[in-house]
């Protein structure tokens, strides 16, 4: 527990704590109250008499039923959920191979290709993305969920083969041994006996993973151009801006909503997200 | 048991399939297992560097091929104000946000690393903005520092801060300073929650042995605490450095590089010349030319931390 006097724990602990809360969760209440409220209130300046900007005395649906009505933004919602969906599970697959290989498997080179996989999770999307749109182009996946789905797995696989890998040395050696003495082959052994005791690992990295493609903006603003393909973050970005005119109360609308699914994933599975996000970070 | 499996293993069965003794060689195996690996990461990170790199001593256009120019690309670029200003800002927003971020988190950490009521909590709400999609949220930042409707500006005037408007988003100076606000804002959170697990992993009897002693805070945080965590520090830092070296969002909802040009950094420049006017080769060469900076910041780091886990 804190001890000390009560003013130290007010100085040291507590007002501190309030300014980060207040500093990092400020934005969200922001969004909430912008997404209910009527237009009427939101466009008064900032300078107007009686103008109360935290709170709304005649909370309102339309922005929100304008979105999901007149706009594309229940499709997006759908491409999103589908290509983060896919490039997860591809990337969850090629990362508990590749982990599997590089931690229990004697072969030339491993050393230096557990290097080369690190080193790609250090490559940012923004380094490659006018040589990759053209590449996409090449092989006509333009403007498909494909063009996401299979370029994603470029920065989930180093990820999930990092995080897998930890989680593999950590599993005794013995238990393996002891199912290939008892018949099992090297492909049974790691099926049956050491991926199912990586079970939580491969949450966390699933997990990491969905959010992370959730929130993938610069491929899925260059490869994708038709309204109906775009993902959240591309859609409200391009979509709910008419000309120079920001419909904020929408665009609030959609942020939250386009937040949730990543929220929700979020909220059931933190402890496996943490240790995802510092597994990725201790390697 | 298991003797028993092994000898009826042994002397009843034939010879196993092909395809079983295929994976029974642990080479072979591990060829297989690395194979979609390999071929994702070569056909869309290897294969477009190169594409990168060729397309960036040519004069291609969108829809035109282009021919070999040799490095006319990037000695325009060294030529061109917008690209030294672009340069001059991405060390800038890289330089200031890391010291914030830094600073803030290990505060954070601290702070987090205590046992008190609703901690679980605390820590889940913390993280929300590390998640949440940073495009959707940074419209809430640019909401927040809209010119006419800022809720900012209502709070500084209440506070009798100021008599007329700021115009946040409008100024280069103030632009870059909300643009650094908002990434501090969003990195503040992972710099805090992976500190957070380095500091759980001291041994909390190490301060009280230091404590018994007679350090004082301060010097128990200096000579104790931070000396352990240095190791996760640097791997954080490198993780985050290049991370907003290589930012893109942020600026491109907030200012779209401007006003006037005043914030592009690497990668909104390269996207305004490379997507919006079409340049390809001279955008592919204005993002090629992160890569050195970005290659030397991996080398040092990882030699640097190859050095802690040595000693």
């Amino acid at each position: 527990m804190i001890e000390g006097a009560r003013w130290k724990r007010w100085v040291f602990f507590y007002l501190p704590m309030a300014f980060f809360l207040l500093f990092l969760l400020f934005p969200f209440y922001w969004m909430v109250i912008t997404a209910i409220r009527p237009d009427g209130e939101l466009y008064r300046p900032w300078n107007s008499i009686n103008y109360n900007p935290f709170w709304t005395t005649q909370p309102t649906w339309d922005h929100v039923r304008g979105l999901l009505e007149e706009t594309l933004f229940a499709t997006w919602m759908w491409n999103t959920m589908f290509i983060a969906m896919a490039s997860t599970v591809i990337s969850l697959v090629c990362g508990v191979f590749a982990g599997y290989a590089l931690a229990r498997l004697n072969f030339p080179f491993a050393g230096g290709l557990g290097t080369g996989i690190f080193i790609t999770y250090l490559v940012p999307q923004t380094l490659l993305f006018i040589p990759l749109a053209e590449i996409i182009r090449n092989y006509s996946l333009g403007d498909t969920p494909w063009a996401l789905i299979l370029t994603y797995p470029t920065f989930l696989i180093p990820f999930c083969t990092w995080l897998m890998m930890g989680y593999f040395k950590a599993v005794p050696k013995e238990l393996e041994e002891c199912a290939r003495i008892d018949g099992a082959s090297r492909w049974q052994a790691m099926l049956y006996i050491i991926i199912p005791v990586a079970i939580p690992g491969i949450l966390s990295a699933g997990i990491f993973a969905f959010t992370l493609s959730w929130n993938e903006f610069i491929y899925a603003l260059v490869f994708l151009s038709s309204p109906d393909q775009k993902t959240v973050p591309v859609g409200v970005t391009s979509e709910l801006i008419r000309g120079d005119v920001f419909f904020w109360g929408q665009l609030m609308a959609g942020a939250l909503l386009g937040s949730i699914p990543v929220a929700i994933a979020y909220s059931f599975f933190v402890e496996h997200y943490v240790s995802g996000l510092t597994g990725s970070v201790k390697g | 048991m298991a003797a028993t499996a092994v000898t009826t293993a042994a002397l009843g069965d034939a010879p196993p399939p092909r395809r079983q003794r295929l994976l029974e060689d642990e080479r072979k195996l591990a060829f297989l297992l690395l194979l979609p690996t390999m071929l994702l990461l070569g056909l869309f990170i290897a294969y477009p560097f190169v594409r990168g790199i060729v397309l960036s001593v040519t004069d291609s256009r969108v829809g035109v091929p282009g021919d070999f120019v040799g490095l006319e690309n990037y000695r325009r670029l060294w030529s061109d104000s917008i690209f030294r200003q672009s340069v001059y800002n991405t060390f800038l927003y890289t330089g200031v946000t890391t010291v914030f971020k830094l600073g803030l988190g290990l505060w954070l950490a601290i702070l987090l690393n205590r046992s008190f009521r609703g901690k679980a909590f605390t820590r889940a709400f913390i993280l929300l903005p590390f998640i949440i999609p940073t495009v959707l949220s940074t419209f809430a930042w640019k909401w927040m520092f809209d010119p006419t409707f800022s809720v900012l500006n209502w709070l500084l005037y209440r506070l009798g801060a100021i008599t007329g408007r700021i115009n946040w988003l409008g100024d280069p100076d103030l632009a870059m300073i909300s643009i650094m606000v908002v990434n501090i804002w969003r990195g503040v959170p992972f710099f805090a929650i992976s500190l957070l697990a380095g500091l759980q992993t001291i041994s909390p009897e190490l301060s009280e042995a230091a404590a018994i002693d007679g350090a004082r805070p301060w010097k128990r945080f200096w000579y104790v605490t931070w000396p352990l965590l240095l190791p996760v520090t640097m791997v954080v830092v490198l993780f985050s450095v290049i991370q907003t070296f290589a930012d893109f969002q942020i600026v491109y909802v907030m200012t779209g590089g401007g006003p006037a040009n005043a914030t592009h950094l690497f990668a909104t420049y390269a996207y305004q010349i490379g997507v919006g006017t079409g340049l390809l080769s001279q955008g592919a060469a204005i993002s090629l030319a992160m890569f050195p900076i970005l290659f030397l910041i991996v080398v040092v780091q990882l030699l640097y931390i190859r050095r802690v886990e040595v000693r």
